[in-house]
């Protein structure tokens, strides 16, 4: 499916020999990247189904020197795509044709380490897993773990709101940031909140940005919190004949008030193709797989794996292993870790989907995903965050055979309309990016997205800062001031879409 | 005007926007001390969208109208073993109310949050999303139904702790939890502030949980309910009641030579965190003006020594293992603020002036001025929700 993207803007199509002239006059040697083969490097995040070169990218080093580029760009009417590490799934660090992307890729310092108030300031590239390092030998650690935290970034955590399989009991993203810079699209520089857990009566724009994907700002500095390591962890590995067994296992955890560490499941799918790979010892005669980790203090772990031990035999658990020893504990997530691999082996190419429903509605979903893979005539293999009904079905095909993509795409938008329609929501934790932004209209009526690019519009009233992500399409701040929408619906239905 | 139902929302606030009005926004009206004085010609009341319209325990969320009691919140979560993690205080004592009144519209509209606040946030961290209307009289929505979720902007948690000012809260969608089995405290008599925190601050770093840890100057500590007699740091832990009480012993054993230990079980527990999460400690006296000073938690002791020393008369507490400092003063004019804003700002922390006499409240910052580059973009998104300043103008900033 070819993506419909904002219109190039011709002058800054033209433009890009004098933009680059420019830039490299206002950063230092080697920071500016216009090399056609060299910007290859650039030209797709983690959705790799989508590429664009982007008429230069900056690596900027100085807060500075990125207010320095948004304001140029700003006089220039040039685009600007902030980037991370590129891990981002739904296409968030997507270049644009008449944009320039800003790789923050030099900001790759932690620059305290506040060990009497439990927090980190640092650059937005630093490494998920770098903060947790900073801070392992004082028994301490930052909370969010996404798969991606070897090399995902900081920065990009917060602008996609990164969870992980720990978040059910230590947060998101948004949870565990104190503080952050931030630099404006005009090139102004704000500091929201720091070392403190509240403000004193602003506006929460540090909650604002957070899973904002780089329309509203670029983050220089991020202070985050980091907590004490639990005590003590067990796991259990609990197999189900059927999904639906899984499912009120779930809920009767969560009913009883326990409160995991990460409560991961996996279908029949998953659970061989984990297996393959990388031998966990998973059991191969069931429907379904729990794992279940829980961690706190030395007194309380007993008790509570055998809560969740008596839970799953009440639900008619076939299987059940419980282990209080790190390494067996660690061999029972491998399988998990490995699974986004694993199914790698089992096809060419797949697409990660990321919605997140109510977790009752489970066995519904997955009986629907199920139809929809017969429908689109695509394999179709589920991991689970459980605990918070965060769904990751991983849909196979070939992208060498023509049409597939487009047929994943379409079971993908499917699935993501499924999600909606029980009461969950389009993205968990990867964002919207260009990937579910035609999808956004299934959630919100014209009247929660004018308002939503009304915030945009106070913040880069231009548009320039990642346009065409996130939103359908695209209206004038201008316009939207004027736009009265009434009953949800806008005077002019059909604006048209890129 | 006390709307009933959406509708009548959106038109009462349309029609104000059309006919110039401005609107005083409230849930039950308990508050309404905390912030600058609202200038408005119409009272728009909140208390007529009560009710609990979803609650589903197996999936630890409710659905409920902005206008509901919290004690009615409170009551039907505790029928079913659960909670509000984030402990919303009571602060309609504080200015001068009856106990028990306040909405949850108004707990998510001032943000609030409780002892509870490090470990499991404030109401913005509970507030999965919300049907509103804004400014211009536009019912919208945002967030959604479940825990996770990056599908737009979070706007939950800019609405949290915006004082009413961007949108009337039609419907609120929150995050519960379950309610913890068993509670106990230990506490640490006769330490001064600064030991209690550094104290306190170890305890935040290692691996026993505790839900509560806070300090209490002997002078304060007297009006507890259970009346301590010297100062006292409070640790409290909660969860399984045979993991309270191992992590209770373990801590005993650990803290013997830190000062005299003293347990309160359950409900004695329970009554001095309600007292605390209230400030209720501080509320005798009379008139006095409170602060509330938002710290880096290591801070907490030497803030509170300076500022003691430096204003005669004063009492204060800290809560959040010293991320929190509550203080009361004998009423003084501006220059209380100054100092107080000058030794939180030296330490990284920063105050609001929660309690005073409404002339203070219009001359003083009540809250924190931010740098003006932040204030500018504040006022911005002020006008993308509200552009003609139609709902409670003047509460967070006099120009708007």
């Amino acid at each position: 499916m070819t993506l419909l993207m904002p219109p190039p803007d011709q002058a800054s199509l033209d433009g890009r020999e004098a933009l680059v002239a420019a830039l490299t006059r206002l950063l230092p040697a080697g920071a500016v990247i216009s090399n056609r083969t060299a910007l290859g490097a650039y030209e797709c995040d983690g959705l790799t189904a989508y590429t664009e070169k982007p008429l230069a990218v900056v690596l900027p080093q100085t807060t500075a020197e990125v207010a320095a580029i948004l304001a140029l760009c700003s006089a220039r009417g040039v685009k600007v795509v902030p980037r991370g590490a590129g891990t981002s799934l739904s296409g968030g660090a997507l270049p644009l044709a008449d944009g320039i992307v800003m790789a923050m890729a030099r900001f790759n310092r932690i620059l305290e380490v506040d060990l009497a108030n439990r927090c980190i300031v640092a650059q937005p590239g630093v490494t998920n897993l770098a903060l947790s390092q900073a801070v392992a030998a004082d028994g301490l650690f930052y909370g969010p773990d996404p798969s991606s935290q070897i090399a995902c970034t900081i920065g990009g955590n917060v602008a996609e709101n990164s969870g992980g399989v720990h978040c059910l009991k230590y947060g998101l993203t948004t949870n565990n940031l104190l503080g952050a810079e931030l630099v404006l699209m005009d090139g102004t520089v704000v500091r929201l909140g720091g070392k403190t857990l509240d403000g004193a009566g602003g506006y929460d724009l540090l909650g604002l940005i957070t899973g904002s994907e780089g329309l509203l700002g670029v983050v220089t500095e991020v202070t985050v919190r980091v907590l004490p390591k639990p005590q003590a962890a067990g796991a259990l590995l609990i197999g189900f004949a059927d999904i639906a067994a899984a499912g009120a296992c779930v809920a009767a955890v969560i009913r009883a008030g326990i409160v995991p560490g990460g409560m991961e499941m996996m279908d029949r799918a998953a659970i061989h193709a984990a297996e393959a790979y990388c031998a966990p010892g998973y059991p191969l005669d069931v429907a379904a797989l729990l794992i279940v980790v829980l961690d706190g203090p030395d007194s309380e772990v007993p008790e509570l794996m055998a809560a969740v031990s008596a839970i799953a035999r009440a639900a008619g658990a076939v299987s059940l292993q419980e282990t209080r020893d790190d390494r067996r504990r660690l061999a029972f997530w491998a399988g998990r870790k490995a699974a986004f691999s694993a199914v790698g082996r089992l096809s060419p190419d797949y697409l990660c989907m990321d919605g997140t429903i109510p977790r009752r509605r489970l066995a519904e979903i997955l009986t629907t995903i199920s139809a929809l893979s017969a429908t689109h005539d695509l394999r179709c293999v589920n991991v689970f965050h459980a605990g918070d009904g965060n769904l990751h079905p991983l849909i196979l095909y070939d992208a060498n055979v023509p049409g597939e993509l487009d047929r994943a795409e379409a079971f993908g938008a499917d699935i993501l309309r499924a999600c909606v329609a029980v009461g969950g929501v389009l993205s968990g934790e990867h964002g919207i990016g260009v990937e579910k932004r035609d999808l956004m209209d299934t959630m919100f009526d014209a009247t929660d997205l004018a308002i939503q690019q009304r915030v945009k519009c106070a913040f880069d009233p231009a548009g320039r800062l990642n346009p065409g992500k996130v939103f359908p399409t695209l209206h004038r701040c201008a316009e939207l001031g004027r736009l009265h929408v009434h009953g949800g619906k806008l005077r002019f239905p059909d604006l048209p879409r890129f | 005007m006390v709307p009933t139902t959406e509708a009548q929302l959106s038109d009462a606030v349309a029609a104000a926007a059309a006919g110039g009005h401005r609107c005083h926004v409230t849930g039950r009206a308990t508050k309404t001390g905390y912030g600058r004085p609202v200038e408005a010609d119409a009272i728009l009341d909140l208390s007529g969208l009560s009710g609990i319209r979803d609650y589903q325990p197996d999936e630890l969320v409710v659905r409920l109208g902005p206008g509901t009691p919290l004690a009615e919140l409170e009551a039907a979560l505790a029928e079913h073993g659960q909670c509000l993690a984030f402990e919303p205080p009571d602060l309609g004592p504080l200015y001068g109310e009856a106990a028990g009144q306040g909405s949850i519209g108004g707990a998510i509209a001032c943000n609030l949050s409780g002892p509870r606040r490090p470990r499991f946030g404030a109401a913005r961290d509970h507030l999965l999303g919300f049907a509103a209307v804004s400014g211009r009289g536009e019912l919208f929505k945002a967030g959604g139904q479940v825990v996770k979720n990056v599908s737009g902007y979070d706007l939950p948690k800019l609405l949290a702790g915006s004082f009413g000012t961007l949108g009337c809260l039609a419907e609120v969608t929150l995050r519960v939890a379950g309610r913890p089995a068993g509670e106990a405290t230990l506490v640490v008599g006769g330490c001064d502030e600064i030991r209690a925190v550094d104290l306190l601050n170890r305890l935040a770093g290692g691996p026993l949980e505790p839900t509560g840890l806070a300090y209490l100057p002997a002078v304060v500590a007297v009006h507890a309910p259970h009346p301590l007699t010297a100062s006292a740091a409070v640790m409290r832990f909660e969860g399984p009641p045979g993991s309270v009480a191992a992590r209770l012993l373990h801590l005993q054993a650990e803290l013997a030579g830190e000062g005299a230990l003293e347990t309160l079980e359950g409900p004695a527990s329970a009554e001095l965190w309600a007292a605390l999460r209230d400030v209720a400690s501080l509320l005798p006296g009379g008139a006095r003006q409170i602060w509330r000073v938002v710290l880096p938690p290591a801070a907490g002791g030497r803030v509170a020594a300076a500022l003691d020393a430096a204003l005669p008369g004063c009492q204060w507490l800290l809560d959040w293992g010293g991320g929190l400092l509550w203080l009361a003063i004998p009423p003084k004019p501006g220059a209380a603020a100054e100092l107080v804003r000058a030794v939180a700002g030296r330490h990284g922390g920063r105050a609001t002036l929660m309690r005073a006499a409404l002339e203070l409240r219009r001359t003083v910052p009540v809250f924190e001025p931010e740098e003006p580059a932040l204030d500018a973009l504040s006022l911005r998104v002020k006008r993308a929700f509200d552009p003609q300043g139609v709902l409670n103008p003047g509460r967070l900033r006099a120009e708007w």
